[in-house]
């Protein structure tokens, strides 16, 4: 009985161990479901975080692709390759660009209004979409061919100036531009006085209508209304990553110490599940690739707080039991079965607070709910399976004295 | 332990504080600091939090600049940190941001990555679905909270008895929200849910025991049941607190101004929901059993 106790005693402190290993290092190169590999969020290592909004009331998947797509785009062109643009619900679009030096230079970047560009054959601009009156798809014959263009309709400002490029670069090439990319690039062969032009080259129908739309209505089908931005510094990112640590750090450590000296033997072993849930939630986090952010941290301190509340009320239970006379080992197998109601009704009445916060909170909110919703879900099976089977070996093990379980 | 003998007392010390902190509110209010200090988040705004590096003085050195270009007559400016700042105006647009941020550069000879610590902006629109989602939050929780304790319990009583003190945590933490001008932002939205389930949790042990106890009890003597089932379960109650204070209180003292000020709720909800599941629950459960005991007597 007591070597076979030893040993499974030793077999769970061996895979605690090794639970920790792989939380603290990762497995392999990628330190796969290790700490490294939690990705952090902006908060956490600095960065832009834009949400936008189409102002149009339903808009269609398509169009709400075409923006994210356009959004996209503009991020590649300006250099800010690690962001993500995201669709989220119905009409609206996250942004997210981790480490950004500038934030108000990265919004303007993407913030700035598609613009439709005439521009000369030395690459100068002759006009703009400002100057764009109306855009529309119309069929044309090509040699017997019917294609799609747009024709453009100038304001009385555009007609002057496409009047005076045309005059100028008779024979010669303009390109027109779309988000500084050349989408079409026609020979002028007339002076054009009456202020229209035609992009040809748009692709089928239902493409020349959609950049006609894009040009009508500045380069989308519609605007989009930054609703709420944030951005975070490096510095500060990191120094709140920092701190976060050590408070967790030494939060843990306080809490170690009050089970071991108020509940001895089982306190130990309360420790012992402590650490497992530790390196658990820590892998759990890791492999599930969600996004650790400051009140995720948050949520996981506290929860460390409240992981030993399970433990709490099971050995107060012990306690109780030994006072009442029972010899040891039925003590703790009632101590286990008679809290786990008041356990398991109140994790479900904290997991419903959790879940409520996951469905209804956006962004920092839903980390928080999510480490918080998993730190209950890991400390119920700790507290429930591993501390039990510690203390039992405890037992096992010859450590009989009620006092070192806490009776009087 | 005297707990239902005593329950006035344990009620009027709670309507003290709540009352304390409800009237907190009109005279934060009528000093022209609003209500509650809302943060941009609640109802929309800008906060740009810079890192001045050296002394300044915000009435004669930032003030006036911030006026000049966002057009805000009344931004709400604030010392952050030991020389840093944090300027709250209406929503500014991105350029009039970098305008703003650009003039503090020059005059203080910033760096624009290590000192523009932190910009937030969020419209009017947002703001607004915000609070509504704060408040569906609360309600849709308590609302599952109540209907799985009925369940669980199989007694209506019980679930409201858990549930109101509750609301009574929420306006503790309003109270320390109202009084020590705590901002209300998304954290808000999670502190409070948070320490509505912390503090559910606490209650629903008691509830355990009342229950345990009741096969077994003497007809008629719930006071007797109820201060037994509290003195059983007080110790475990209060060091779950404590365990559950000293990792948030390390966050307190260690944390960045935006952790401290999600900790600070969450240290008095975590008290106040301990005590309200030992002082305020169960007496609340007596008195809406002496009621329906009372009519079908």
């Amino acid at each position: 009985m007591k070597v076979k106790s030893g040993l499974i005693l030793l077999l769970i402190v061996v895979l605690i161990g090794l639970t920790g290993g792989v939380a603290y290092f990762g497995i392999g190169e990628n330190n796969f479901l290790g700490a490294q590999n939690i990705r952090q969020g902006l908060d956490l290592k600095g960065g832009v975080n834009i949400v936008y909004e189409a102002d149009k009331e339903n808009p269609t998947a398509e169009e709400m692709s075409a923006a994210i797509e356009m959004i996209q785009g503009r991020l590649d062109r300006g250099n800010y390759t690690e962001a993500e643009v995201a669709r989220e619900g119905n009409r609206r679009i996250r942004v997210d660009i981790p480490g950004v030096e500038d934030p108000n230079k990265a919004i303007e970047d993407i913030g700035a209004t598609a613009q439709l560009q005439f521009l000369s054959p030395e690459g100068e601009v002759i006009l703009t979409g400002n100057e764009v009156k109306d855009a529309r798809r119309e069929m044309i014959n090509d040699n017997g061919i019917t294609k799609a263009v747009v024709a453009l309709e100038f304001n009385s400002k555009g007609k002057d100036a496409f009047a005076k490029a045309t005059e100028k670069y008779v024979g010669q090439i303009i390109m027109i531009a779309l988000d500084e990319t050349i989408i079409s690039a026609p020979k002028v062969n007339a002076v054009i006085t009456e202020g229209n032009a035609i992009i040809e080259g748009v692709g089928t129908i239902e493409e020349a209508d959609e950049l006609a739309a894009r040009i009508k209505a500045g380069a989308l089908p519609f605007k989009l209304t930054p609703l709420q931005s944030n951005s975070v510094g490096a510095k500060l990112g990191a120094s709140a990553l920092e701190t976060s640590l050590k408070a967790g750090f030494i939060g843990i450590i306080l809490v170690l110490l009050f089970m071991l000296v108020v509940y001895r033997v089982p306190g130990l072993a309360a420790d012992l599940a402590l650490l497992f849930y530790c390196g658990v939630v820590v892998i759990i986090l890791s492999y599930l690739q969600s996004t650790l952010t400051l009140p995720g941290i948050a949520g996981i301190i506290l929860s460390v707080g409240m992981a030993v509340d399970a433990n709490v009320i099971i050995f107060a239970r012990i306690q109780e039991e030994l006072n009442a006379g029972k010899t040891l080992r039925a003590a703790v197998d009632a101590g286990f079965d008679k809290a786990f109601s008041a356990i398991l009704d109140g994790n479900v009445t904290t997991l419903i607070a959790a879940g409520v916060l996951y469905w209804i909170g956006t962004g920092l909110i839903k980390s928080f709910a999510q480490t918080l919703g998993i730190g209950i879900l890991v400390s119920m099976f700790t507290a429930l399976v591993v501390t039990r089977i510690i203390v039992k070996q405890f037992v096992n093990l010859g450590l009989k004295n009620p006092k070192l379980y806490g009776a009087k | 332990m005297n707990i239902i003998e005593k329950r006035k007392t344990w009620f009027t010390i709670s309507i003290i504080i709540i009352l304390a902190g409800l009237l907190a509110m009109p005279i934060n209010a009528f000093m022209g600091n609003g209500i509650l200090n809302f943060d941009v988040e609640f109802i929309g705004g800008t906060v740009m939090e810079v890192n001045i590096g050296q002394d300044f003085d915000i009435a004669n050195d930032i003030r006036p600049v911030v006026v000049e270009i966002t057009g805000d007559e009344n931004p709400q400016i604030t010392r952050s940190g030991a020389q840093g700042v944090s300027i709250k105006t209406k929503s500014i647009d991105p350029e009039t941001r970098a305008k703003l941020y650009n003039a503090l550069k020059d005059k203080y000879n910033l760096d624009g990555m290590n000192d523009l610590l932190n910009v937030d902006d969020v419209s009017p629109t947002i703001s607004t679905e915000m609070q509504l989602k704060a408040l569906q939050a609360l309600l849709v929780s308590s609302i599952l909270m109540l209907i799985y304790i009925t369940l669980r319990f199989k007694d209506w009583r019980f679930g409201l008895a858990a549930v109101l003190p509750l609301i009574h945590d929420v306006f503790i933490v309003l109270a320390v929200y109202s009084i020590a001008r705590v901002p209300v932002n998304n954290s808000f939205i999670a502190a409070i849910l948070t320490i509505v389930g912390y503090s559910i949790n606490d209650t629903i042990v008691v509830f355990d025991r009342i229950r345990e106890n009741k096969k077994v009890a003497k007809k008629g003597d719930l006071e007797g049941l109820i201060d037994k089932s509290v003195s059983q379960t007080i110790v475990r109650s209060i060091n779950t607190s404590i365990t559950t204070l000293v990792t948030i209180t390390m966050l307190y003292f260690l944390g960045v101004p935006s952790i401290k000020e999600f900790a600070l709720p969450l240290i008095v909800g975590i008290i106040s929901g301990t005590y309200s599941s030992i002082f305020i629950a169960s007496p609340l459960w007596y008195e809406f059993h002496k009621k329906s005991i009372a009519k079908t007597a």
